[in-house]
């Protein structure tokens, strides 16, 4: 029996497989971007505004920085077994000029990116949960 | 009027892994600083402590935890919380109080015990807490620091050689410093060897976190005359600002920056000591010493920057010159650093503090920076926490 694919966190990201953006608001006001969505109040101290509107961040961007966790983290992350390390990556969206951090796709090392380097966004396995597969957004290089 | 006061007294307990109560450094930090300063405990009118967050109750009122230890006197008390920057925050509470006249001499004091083990969130699903999404994710401490590490080797051509180099720097100079917690001196191989946990920075990269105390006693300049302490050094500037919209970093424990899509994107780090050197009447030319949080080796450099003791990109050149070891022309963490303390939250921010007034009374022997004038300390932490004191003869 196949598992069924859910996302990890939802309502995040959309679930296209094959094109997938992060799910964040912009303020209806002044125009700034928020992620995770915000839907209270501006952060922007010269905005008064609480009215935003959902948006698809952009799904592509350059890399700012980029590591890895060579070590398993604590809990609540849940980790293979054996723990496979990963690369993270920061990475800058240009329009709405944030940077948004993620793991990178499975078998992409620190040796296999670079500052400025463009990097689009894809769904993985974050974990295996009873039958379903969690997904997570990844960055992967262009 | 000047707005300057006088540190009359400074004391710490050291440093380690001692697994004792809080409350025990805290009050031996307060009893070196009183005999230091010659102020009897019964004369002290506030007291103000940092708190700590790992000790239960005791903690959250770490002020009159202390108050009491040292045996209730009747005066005020006030505690102060602000992760890195709460020692910073307890100094301006007690400069407000003495500059506005209502008390001429205080104890500023800050301690803390670790726990043991990882702090992790607390458990369940709760997507709405950010620091429960990015270790979900598999995002943890050492990954913020490991990227504006690898930003510094990608954009400024920094090395691991220099992050090494860093290292030793603050071993051989916590060696000297009979509060440090670690003193032994390292090589480039023993760092070479150490560990990778989140590439580029290794383990000898990375601070600890520690057991410890510090505690200051501050007055007005006419209470420091009065008792025959009128050269004392003084404290210029205290900077506790908050980050400016958008904040240019990605911090801990968040997982994307604040858009600069219609503002455009400051630094917090650069913004914590240029209003220290504004309210000091400074300029970062005048800088005998600087003790800053060092995190992480890579961070002392981008420290070196946001303090504008080089150019942005530059702090290297600094390093390799061997301008930022003692003997050089702008010292930094002349006290051993985080290397060598560990970080001890509450009472850190206190111990920048008291390495500066050593270093002004040329008493911090085997690490002395010679004809040190005017000192400046800078710490960042989370939820927009960050500090900076500024401490002249
Ligand atoms: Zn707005």
């Amino acid at each position: 029996m196949s598992k069924t694919t859910v996302p990890a966190i939802a309502g995040w990201y959309t679930m296209d497989a094959g094109n997938p953006h992060l799910i964040g608001t912009r303020c209806k006001e002044c125009g700034s971007y928020f992620f995770p969505k915000l839907t209270t109040y501006c952060r922007n101290p010269a905005c008064d505004s609480d009215e935003f509107e959902e948006v698809q961040l952009s799904n592509r961007g350059h890399v700012w920085s980029y590591t890895n966790a060579s070590y398993k983290p604590p809990e609540p992350f849940i980790a293979a077994d054996p723990f496979v390390p990963y690369a993270i990556a920061a990475v800058r969206l240009d329009h709405e000029k944030m940077i948004v951090l993620g793991q990178v796709v499975e078998g992409i090392g620190v040796e296999n990116l670079k500052v400025g380097q463009e990097m689009r966004l894809v769904l993985e396995t974050l974990h295996e949960d009873g039958d379903q597969t969690k997904v997570i957004w990844k960055w992967k290089p262009v | 009027m000047s707005q300057d006061i006088a540190i009359l007294g400074v004391g710490m307990h050291p440093w380690g892994k001692w697994g004792r109560n809080f409350v025990e450094y805290g009050v031996a930090a307060a009893r070196v600083a009183l005999k230091d300063a010659g102020v009897a405990w019964k004369d002290i009118q506030f007291v103000s402590g940092a708190a700590t967050m790992r000790c239960g109750y005791p903690g959250y009122v770490a002020g009159a935890t202390f108050a009491q230890a040292l045996g209730w006197n009747g005066c005020e008390v006030n505690t102060s919380y602000a992760a890195c920057a709460s020692g910073s925050q307890a100094l301006a509470a007690a400069r407000t109080k003495i500059l506005s006249g209502q008390c001429d001499v205080a104890l500023v004091i800050g301690a803390d015990t670790t726990p043991k083990g990882f702090l992790a969130p607390a458990k369940g699903y709760r997507p709405e807490d950010p620091d429960w999404v990015r270790f979900y994710i598999g995002i943890t401490n050492p990954t913020y620091f490991a990227l504006y590490a690898r930003r510094r080797i990608d954009v400024y051509g920094d090395t691991l050689e220099d992050f090494a180099a860093v290292k030793l720097k603050n071993a051989e100079h916590g060696s000297h410093n009979p509060n440090a917690r670690y003193r032994k001196l390292f090589t480039r191989e023993d760092v070479a060897a150490s560990p990778m946990v989140a590439d580029p920075l290794r383990l000898m990269d990375i601070c600890a976190t520690s057991d410890g105390g510090a505690a200051i006693i501050v007055s007005s300049l006419e209470y420091a005359k009065k008792i025959g302490k009128g050269n004392a050094p003084r404290i210029a500037a205290i900077s506790t600002v908050t980050p400016a919209f958008a904040n240019e970093l990605v911090e801990m424990p968040d997982i994307a920056t604040d858009s600069a899509a219609v503002v455009d994107a400051r630094s917090f780090r650069a913004a914590v000591p240029a209003k220290a050197y504004e309210e000091a009447g400074v300029s970062p030319r005048d800088i005998s010493l600087a003790e800053v949080y060092d995190l992480s080796t890579a961070l002392e450099l981008d420290w070196i920057e946001d303090l504008q003791l080089a150019p942005r990109g530059e702090a290297a050149k600094l390093l390799r010159a061997g301008d930022t070891r003692v003997g050089g022309r702008i010292p930094v963490n002349a006290s051993g650093g985080l290397a060598c303390f560990g970080e001890a939250v509450p009472a850190q921010a206190l111990a920048q503090v008291c390495e500066l007034t050593w270093q002004l009374r040329g008493q911090a022997e085997g690490r002395q920076v010679a004809h040190a004038k005017v000192g400046i300390t800078a710490n960042q932490g989370l939820f927009g926490h960050g500090s900076s004191v500024i401490v002249k003869k």
